[in-house]
C-alpha cells in the first residue's frame, strides 16, 4: 500500500500533551472522512499509547515523544507513537489485558483498548532503548467511489 | 473544576464534564473522594453525560471510586455514558460492579 500523506509531530512527555497528540492525529485523520465512531475509535487508541510513553517510557524524567501518522491507498491510517525511555521487557506480558506495573489507579487496559479499537496494533522495544508502536485501522469512509 | 457534585439524602450525583485521561482524571478523582469521605453516601451516581471523551484512565477513577464506596457497603452508578465511553468500559468489565445507563438509550434518564 502507498503513502498518500504523513505527518510528524514531536511532544515533550508532559500529560497535558495527551489530548494535543490525539486531536492532532484525529484531525489528520479526518480526510479520509472516518464515521464519528472511527474517529473517536483513533482518539482513544492514541491517547492510551500516548499516555503509556509519558506513565511508563519517561516514568520521573521528561522525555520526547515521536509521532508519525500516514494515510494510505486503502483508506488504512497508520498511526506510530514512539519514545527513547526505559523500554518494555516482556511485551507480551506488557499488552495482557489488566497488567500493570503501577500502583493506583491505572487500570492496566491500555494496550487492550488499542487492539479492540484498532485492526492491528504492533509493539517493538527493547529495554534502555525505547518502544515503537504502530496502530492500523483501515476506515470505511465515505469515499467518492 | 470539570465536576460538580451535590449530595441529597444518602446519594451523592458527581457531573462530570469535558475530557477524562490521565492528565485531568486526578482532580476529580480528588473532588469526589472528598465527597466520600465527608458524607459516606450510599449511592454514588457518576454522570458522564456532558464528557466528550475517556480513555481507560476514566475506567481507573471509576474502578477507584467503587473501591472506596465498596468498602463501607456503598452503590455506584453510572448514568447518561456517551456511546465512545460505553465502548471503553465494556472492555474493563465495569457492568460487573455498577449499573450502567446509556445517554439517548434508557428512557426516563436525563439525556441532555
Amino acid at each position: 500500500m502507498k503513502i498518500i500523506n504523513e505527518m510528524r509531530l514531536e511532544v515533550e512527555s508532559r500529560s497535558v500533551n495527551e489530548s494535543f497528540a490525539r486531536v492532532t492525529v484525529s484531525a489528520f485523520a479526518a480526510q479520509l472522512d472516518p464515521t464519528v465512531e472511527e474517529l473517536s475509535d483513533i482518539k482513544t487508541a492514541v491517547s492510551e499509547a500516548v499516555t503509556n510513553c509519558i506513565v511508563h517510557a519517561y516514568p520521573n524524567v521528561m522525555g520526547k515523544i515521536y509521532i508519525y501518522a500516514a494515510i494510505l491507498t486503502d483508506n488504512t491510517v497508520r498511526v506510530r507513537v514512539r519514545d527513547r525511555g526505559c523500554g518494555i521487557a516482556n511485551v507480551a506480558q506488557a499488552m495482557e489485558p489488566l497488567f500493570t506495573t503501577l500502583a493506583g489507579e491505572r487500570a492496566g487496559l491500555g494496550f487492550a483498548v488499542m487492539e479492540s479499537f484498532m485492526d492491528s496494533v504492533k509493539v517493538r522495544s527493547r529495554v534502555g532503548r525505547g518502544t515503537a508502536v504502530t496502530l492500523e485501522k483501515k476506515v470505511s469512509g465515505k469515499t467518492d467511489g | 473544576m470539570p465536576v460538580k457534585i451535590n449530595t441529597n439524602s444518602g446519594k451523592t450525583i458527581a457531573y462530570l464534564s469535558g475530557e477524562i485521561d490521565h492528565h485531568n482524571a486526578w482532580p476529580l478523582r480528588e473532588a469526589i473522594d472528598n465527597e466520600l469521605r465527608r458524607l459516606r453516601p450510599g449511592t454514588l451516581r457518576m454522570d458522564f453525560g456532558g464528557v466528550s471523551f475517556m480513555d481507560s484512565s476514566g475506567v481507573g477513577l471509576v474502578m477507584g471510586r467503587y473501591k472506596t464506596l465498596s468498602a463501607y457497603g456503598g452503590r455506584l452508578e453510572l448514568m447518561n455514558v456517551p456511546a465512545q465511553i460505553y465502548k471503553v468500559m465494556k472492555l474493563s468489565g465495569i457492568e460487573k460492579i455498577a449499573k450502567i445507563y446509556r445517554k439517548d438509550v434508557n428512557k426516563g434518564e436525563d439525556n441532555q
